[in-house]
């Protein structure tokens, strides 16, 4: 009877830890975002939207890193999903169990945790270097496909690893072939997790600074890039230049483009949630 | 059919030819998974359109057996085949032989149905459109014909775009019933499809499958011994790999050769 409320007990100090934990989390991120709020948000308008960047604070805007992003954005999606959604079905479904697809295994997840800096000096390596692409938005955009590749194929093989089995024989036993069974039966089941997998991965990807620094992305670029060998401007880099001001308006600024910088994070996630809801959905 | 006719080897031809009226034909059939021995060197003759049922206790080895039939064993990492299998008289484990084309010949119900979270109409038009159909109409006639079959056009027909996730079990599994015969086979491969129905739906199954004698050769798994005396014409006694028994089955359940067997039968274990 005794260890009975004791075990009570303890269950519910534990209970009220974890309360106090998530919203400690919940807490620092609402004391962030109401601070930005604050001092950025007025700065937000059409002006400093579609304004180029500026030395004067408050004529500065961020035109051409908001292009720069979704550019760069862009590019990485046409880069790395195919690749990565490819490698992901390969590995999954035709790789055969050997020791060397079990090494290829273990360094993919591994990949997925190398820091982003790394994989910036391989971006300077080979694509500014070897290939001579210079610092262009081309570089940074293979730099970022190579970093968020490792979290696109885990995602891949994951959502095609919740695919129940029984899908699978039903199609090889109506007579199709892997392919057919793959286009038909599998990518339709794990479409969703897929996307999620993908949207996540651009999420991070959209928030990266130090490999883009590495290949040359610019803080000031008073033009938006028109070729893939153009010099380019990202958000975070934005940020991350005004923020080594010294003059205050600067720092306004940059809350602002922090403000831009979620938003259109949060969009993104919101598509992932979306897919996601409707795949789950399907499945029952 | 023609696919199966067309991958006959040099070897089917100096095969006896008794061997015409069986439409399924095991000869010295040994599967190893590793090197764990699932199945012990069995022969085993089935005659066209007629109904057997393999039973024994799980792990005897008879869904192995019968999934040899359509090489649904094929996935199975170490799996290995020794023997002859043939299917009118072709050796359907030869180097020629294409899957695709066998398992449009030979059909398969599984245990827990498994319907494709598609439409109805696109369940059963699924083996129709993987072949390459296109025209439309064709594809509409056998779908409905297909469901007629499988005993579900009446509860479906005003439905057929409906989730096939909707339907309740018994409903699902002749819908997956309805989508192996859409294919046309001429074989069909039921590994235990009624062990997660309710009773009701499990006697409309077992009546469908008497029916489905008519056009097609069956054989299926059962660990039930009321329904393999109720629906079967031959029953095959497995136990730890081997082929205890294989007769009418009539004499299988009142008068078997082996111990084993009656044992078995009669729940003295198993």
């Amino acid at each position: 009877m005794n260890n009975l409320k004791k075990n009570r007990y303890k269950d519910q100090a534990f209970k009220a830890l974890g309360v106090l934990f998530t919203f400690f989390g919940i807490l620092i991120l609402a004391i962030l975002i109401y601070n930005i709020l604050r001092v950025g948000f007025t700065r937000i308008n059409w002006d400093f939207l579609t304004g180029l960047p500026s030395r004067k604070p408050e004529q500065a805007g961020i035109y051409t890193a908001i292009i720069g992003t979704l550019d760069l954005m862009l590019l990485t999606i046409i880069f790395a999903i195919p690749i990565g959604v490819g490698a992901g079905i390969y590995l999954e479904e035709y790789s055969k169990k050997s020791r060397l697809s079990s090494l290829l295994e273990i360094n993919i997840s591994n990949l997925a945790g190398v820091p982003s800096i790394i994989y910036g000096l391989l971006g300077l390596g080979i694509f500014v270097r070897y290939f001579n692409f210079g610092g262009s938005i081309l570089s940074g955009s293979l730099t970022l496909s190579l970093l968020i590749l490792p979290i696109i194929i885990v995602a891949t093989r994951e959502a095609i690893k919740a695919v129940p089995p029984s899908l699978k024989e039903a199609s090889f036993a109506l007579g199709a072939s892997k392919w057919q069974t793959i286009r038909s039966v599998v990518l339709p089941s794990s479409f969703g997790g897929i996307t999620t997998g993908i949207i996540l991965s651009l999420s991070r990807a959209i928030g990266e600074t130090a490999p883009l620094i590495v290949v040359g992305a610019m803080a000031y670029v008073p033009f938006v890039p028109h070729s893939l060998f153009d010099t380019f401007s990202v958000l975070p880099m934005q940020i991350f230049n005004w923020t080594t001001r010294p003059q205050q308006g600067f720092a306004v600024a940059a809350s602002a483009a922090i403000i831009i910088l979620l938003l259109i994070t949060f969009v993104m996630n919101g598509i992932a949630v979306y897919f996601r809801n409707k795949w789950q959905k399907k499945l029952q | 059919m023609s696919a199966i006719m067309t991958v006959k080897t040099d070897e089917t031809k100096t095969e006896t030819s008794t061997s015409e009226k069986y439409k399924l034909h095991a000869k010295n059939v040994s599967v190893f998974y590793g090197d764990f021995l699932a199945i012990n060197n069995i022969s085993m003759n089935i005659k066209p359109k007629s109904i057997t049922a393999f039973i024994g206790p799980s792990g005897c080895g008879k869904s192995t057996f019968l999934r040899l039939f359509n090489r649904m064993n094929d996935y199975v990492d170490d799996f290995k085949m020794e023997g002859k299998i043939k299917i009118d008289d072709a050796n359907i484990y030869g180097k020629k032989t294409q899957v695709e084309e066998l398992r449009k010949e030979v059909g398969m119900v599984f245990q827990k149905p498994n319907p494709f979270p598609k439409s109805i109409f696109e369940n059963v038009a699924y083996g129709l459109k993987i072949q390459g159909i296109k025209d439309k109409e064709l594809i509409a006639q056998r779908v409905e014909k297909a469901l007629v079959q499988a005993d579900l056009w009446n509860e479906v027909k005003d439905n057929l775009n409906k989730s096939a996730l909707a339907l309740s079990g018994g409903q699902q599994q002749r819908l997956c019933i309805a989508r192996t015969l859409a294919v046309e086979p001429s074989i069909l491969l039921m590994d235990e499809p009624t062990s997660a129905l309710d009773p009701i739906s499990t006697a409309k199954i077992e009546e469908l499958i008497y029916q489905l004698k008519q056009d097609y050769t069956i054989i299926i798994v059962t660990h039930n011994m009321q329904q393999a005396s109720r629906i079967s014409d031959y029953t095959a006694f497995f136990y730890m790999g081997e082929l205890i028994e294989f007769d009418k089955t009539k004499k299988i359940f009142t008068n078997p050769e082996k111990k084993q067997t009656e044992n078995y039968i009669t729940g003295r274990f198993g």
